[in-house]
């Protein structure tokens, strides 16, 4: 059942992620995007992490895409044909598709990684809070002024500066 | 409970990663390329699970949620750049935006 599961959530991951790039429209890319998330969320419940799929799928399908999808819809911009690529644009990315292919699969064939075992506890919401509220203390603040900079950005950047507002 | 070892996890998101690298070299439309971006960021996500949870320690798990946090600070700052962008020069592809180059 949970090998079934793991070629399930593999095919959602990489599958989305392929027609989130070979896609034309912004909007499916997005929804393919999604799909691809969804995945990587159920393969982080097979790896005991339920709490960060929960995240992952909070943060991303609920607020990340969503905001992508709005940007879409405000922006409106229509699907046309792309320009067709440089002949050197091709060759590299050709030979680099080639070089990154092989290099995934001597990973995978002969990775020297030490064959560990998922055993042991899982980790639940106190061992996460005891860490964030210990060890990462610091970060988090830092993580949250973070977050408190770039909604001021945000802010100054959608702002529209006109002659009026500079003469007041 | 998971079924296979960590190198099945790498490969993922070797994976991932590689195709979100190859869509923000491939893809023309600004807000496609930041999807892909995002794509890579969320293989180094499940590359960060997996090693945690292969090693038994917490420290990868938090790191993602630190990851997560920049994530969604990036989307918002990029998108508000993408529509300052576009309502000064009514394009988003990036073929059309060549004013540095001159």
């Amino acid at each position: 059942m949970a090998n079934l599961l793991f070629y399930l959530f593999t095919f959602l991951a990489v599958g989305g992620a392929l027609l989130v790039v070979a896609n034309r429209n912004a909007v499916n890319a997005a929804m393919f995007l999604l799909l691809s998330l969804v995945g990587v969320a159920g393969l982080f419940v097979l790896l005991d992490a339920a709490l960060m799929a929960f995240v992952l799928l909070l943060v991303y399908a609920g607020a990340v895409v969503a905001l992508f999808l709005f940007i879409i819809m405000l922006l409106d911009t229509t699907p046309g044909a792309q320009k067709p690529f440089k002949k050197a644009t091709i060759a590299a990315s050709t030979l680099g598709g080639a070089l990154l292919l092989l290099g995934i699969v001597s990973l995978s064939k002969r990775g020297m990684l030490p064959a560990a075992e998922a055993t042991g506890s899982v980790p639940t919401l106190k061992n996460y809070a005891e860490q964030l509220f210990t060890t990462y203390l610091l970060p988090v603040q830092i993580v949250g002024f973070m977050l408190l900079i770039a909604m001021l950005g945000v802010i100054v950047l959608s702002k529209r500066f006109t002659a009026t507002d500079k003469a007041s | 409970m998971s079924p296979y070892g960590l190198n099945a996890y790498i490969l993922i998101s070797a994976l991932l990663f590689a195709i979100g690298f190859f869509g923000v070299l491939l893809r023309k439309n600004t807000l496609v390329i930041y999807m892909c971006l995002e794509l890579m960021l969320i293989a180094s996500t499940l590359g960060l699970v997996a090693f945690s949870r292969f090693n038994h320690t917490l420290d990868g798990s938090v790191f993602v949620f630190f990851i997560l946090t920049i994530a969604a600070a990036e989307v918002a700052v990029g998108l508000a750049i993408i529509v300052a962008l576009f309502r000064k020069r009514h394009t988003i592809a990036v073929e059309e935006l060549n004013t540095l180059k001159n």
